[in-house]
């Protein structure tokens, strides 16, 4: 019995290392790298989505909707293991990066228009009367407002991308889940790697939330009185 | 200064402002009175663009209005509209500071004495929250003019306030008549507008019925659409 707790107690041990390993050098870079383009994509596309140009409207429109109607891991499976048969060949890591991007992509955007939209008029008015331009209103009067009210939904977003890299395991990509996979093909202790692999994504999330909490009180000290 | 030839404005099938010609010269204070939905505040947006007119012309100093011109023109809304994320002096400097691009440093010190003429330099690095209604229009009026604009127009600004803080506003304002600024005002003042204008404009269903001294429009008005409105003011004052 003692020798069966020791064994269990340094696998346990054994694996740690790899495992985080494995998420900070793939599972935090695939979400920094996924998160940083997918913002730029949602906010192009929420641009799109208010602009008076019925041919943007329509681009973003369709990209929202096929995105999200579509598996996030079929959409994977399609880029890293679709595409080659069309000549478009992708080594995992680029191919996770695209997937990740597209979705964080279609699903912000909607939380960024619907912050820009929650934006009263009142302040694109004040700021052309004096004379900003559109552009310029945007730029410092309607977005460092709008950002307070997306910045939680926001958030809530890249915790989920941060879970969802896991599903880059199935093509290949050596993140956490892949690792914590392979040690339990060696192991056969899937109920402990597993767990342990939880453990550790549950880590990355709670000083995530952390993070958000303190993003939400700076962005709102002008409420504060 | 200000020539506004036959302007027409229709929303939709709806025609608010139904042919108005109207100048302003230079340092004139007017008023404009009327009831809600005369067309009081649309006339004034079509003035700063907000609205574009449907036919007619406003021309500035015989110009076209185009975002030049409107640098012109300041403007202060009857809901304030500060920017709620940045403080009074951030609110005064965004401007001049993104549109003309003068430097922090110089715009500071006219931003502080814009502050003090309108009474509230020591409320400078507070936020719009912090602030009362009246004093919310009051910055909001140091914000229009730190675009050193030529022309004023306010769009009823003191009707979103409680009856205990207009006073102060007015007072700022009647402060800036006495400088020689150009003014359009449209407001339910009538005292106000009595006091401090050159010359009062009653419209009516998108029309000017009648255009005059103060002193002739509210001792002897000559309309009986002026008189019935008049009445109605003085039992609902």
């Amino acid at each position: 019995m003692d020798d069966q707790i020791l064994r269990l107690v340094g696998i346990l041990t054994d694996s740690f290392i790899p495992l985080l390993k494995a998420g900070l050098l793939f599972t935090v870079p695939l979400a920094l790298i996924s998160f940083a383009l997918g913002l730029t994509l949602a906010f192009l596309t929420a641009l799109a989505r208010i602009s008076s140009s019925k041919v943007l409207q329509s681009i973003a429109r369709f990209y929202v909707w096929l995105i999200r109607g579509t598996p996030l891991l079929v959409q994977l499976f399609i880029i890293f293991y679709g595409l080659p048969a069309i000549g478009v060949t992708l080594s995992a890591f680029p191919s996770a990066v695209i997937g990740f991007t597209l979705n964080v992509g279609a699903y912000n955007s909607e939380t960024i228009r619907a912050a820009i939209q929650s934006i009263d008029r009142g302040q694109w008015e004040a700021s052309k009367a004096l004379g900003l331009t559109r552009g310029k209103a945007l730029r410092y009067v309607v977005l460092p407002q709008a950002l307070r009210v997306a910045i939680p939904p926001l958030s809530n977003s890249f915790v989920g991308l941060v879970k969802d890299t896991s599903l880059a395991a199935a093509i290949t990509v050596t993140e956490m889940f892949q690792v914590a996979q392979q040690i339990t093909a060696r192991t056969y202790e899937p109920l402990l790697l597993y767990t342990e692999a939880a453990f550790i994504y549950l880590i990355f999330c709670s000083v995530l939330t952390h993070l958000q909490g303190k993003l939400e009180v700076y962005s709102s000290r002008h409420l504060t009185s | 200064m200000i020539t506004i030839n036959n302007v027409h404005k229709k929303f939709g099938n709806l025609e608010v402002l139904k042919g108005i010609d109207l100048k302003i010269k230079k340092g004139e204070v007017v008023c404009v009175i009327g009831s809600s939905g005369s067309g009081k505040s649309t006339l004034l947006r079509c003035m700063n663009t907000l609205e574009s007119v449907t036919s007619g012309t406003i021309l500035i100093d015989g110009k076209r209005l185009d975002d030049q011109t409107t640098k012109d023109i300041g403007m202060v809304f009857q809901r304030f509209n500060l920017f709620a994320h940045l403080t009074v002096l951030e609110n005064i400097m965004l401007a001049p500071m993104v549109v003309k691009g003068e430097s922090k440093d110089e715009l500071r010190e006219n931003a502080i004495n814009l502050l003090r003429k309108v009474g509230l330099e020591q409320k400078s690095s507070a936020y719009p929250n912090q602030l009362s209604g009246g004093q919310q229009q009051r910055v909001a009026i140091a914000r229009a003019l730190a675009m050193a604009p030529k022309i004023m127009l306010f769009d009823e600004p003191t009707s979103s306030l409680d009856p205990e803080l207009v006073g102060e506003v007015l007072e700022v304002m009647k402060a800036l008549a006495e400088e020689g600024m150009t003014m359009l005002i449209a407001t339910h003042e009538m005292e106000f507008a009595r006091e401090v204008s050159d010359r009062v404009i009653f419209l009516d269903g998108g029309v000017i019925v009648e255009d005059g001294a103060p002193e002739e429009i509210f001792e002897n008005p000559k309309h009986e659409r002026t008189k019935a409105f008049l009445n109605r003011m003085r039992k609902s004052g």
